[in-house]
């Protein structure tokens, strides 16, 4: 049977509990539940925010993509992942991942690939907004995203 | 063709978005890039660091060598830093 699949992308805050419960309603073969949220960190009191740019269209695509590819790759029951935009205030969700199975090891695996993908092949950007100085730096690409990203490949 | 700026790309160049008209030997989105980076100091700035440049055509990633015939929308961007 084909997984469950959502995907969305929103300037709204989510709530992870609320997601998984909708996601999984009525599933009842489901064994292993994963669910991942990135969030918005201070940095130590240095960070008041993160804007993040996205490319409409594409970015829901490419996430969709992704999920597709999870879903082929893993047994899954269900599948879901939401990129936020816009304004991110620390302690906010940015993305959420959830992946759910029948066994554990494919929803932690196929949380992790979407992830790593979402990293390196979504298109989102990060702009930080300093305390007390508004609009700063891009975040910087890392290398490791990269590297994590290869691994899941051929 | 419609091309779209994302990130620092779009902030040298000054604009999110423009209708492009390339001369007809400009055939690859690395073409692309070199005569984009000559249409003034701002592009040239933008497309400084031409190794780090993404590009998408029509929502699709592509690598530099790709051509740009039949392609609606092009977008350049700097690598991605979602998640």
């Amino acid at each position: 049977m084909a997984a469950r699949l959502v995907v969305r992308v929103q300037t709204e805050g989510f709530d992870a509990a609320e997601e998984a419960a909708r996601l999984t309603q009525g599933c009842t073969n489901i064994g292993a539940l994963v669910s991942f949220t990135g969030l918005c960190r201070d940095e130590g009191g240095a960070l008041a925010a993160l804007e993040i740019e996205h490319y409409p269209g594409m970015a829901e695509a490419e996430i969709h993509r992704a999920a597709l590819v999870a879903a082929s790759r893993w047994p899954l029951e269900a599948v879901l992942a939401v990129h936020r935009y816009g304004l991110i205030l620390p302690g906010e969700g940015i993305v959420l991942v959830i992946t759910a199975s029948q066994h554990r090891t494919e929803a932690f695996a196929a949380a992790s690939f979407l992830m790593d993908y979402l990293k390196t092949e979504a298109p989102f950007w990060k702009k930080r907004h300093l305390a007390g100085k508004g609009a700063g730096d891009w975040v910087e690409a890392k290398p490791q995203d990269h590297a994590a990203a290869r691994k899941w490949r051929g | 063709m419609k091309a779209l700026y994302f990130a620092w790309v779009r902030e040298r160049i000054g604009k999110a978005e423009e209708e492009i008209v390339p001369p007809e030997n400009i055939k690859t989105v690395a073409e692309l890039m070199a005569w984009l980076s000559g249409q003034g100091e701002n592009y040239a700035a933008a497309f400084a660091s031409i190794k780090t440049m993404r590009a998408a055509l029509d929502r699709t990633h592509v690598k530099h060598d790709a051509s740009i015939q039949n392609a609606r929308e092009i977008a350049f961007f700097p690598p991605m830093t979602g998640g």
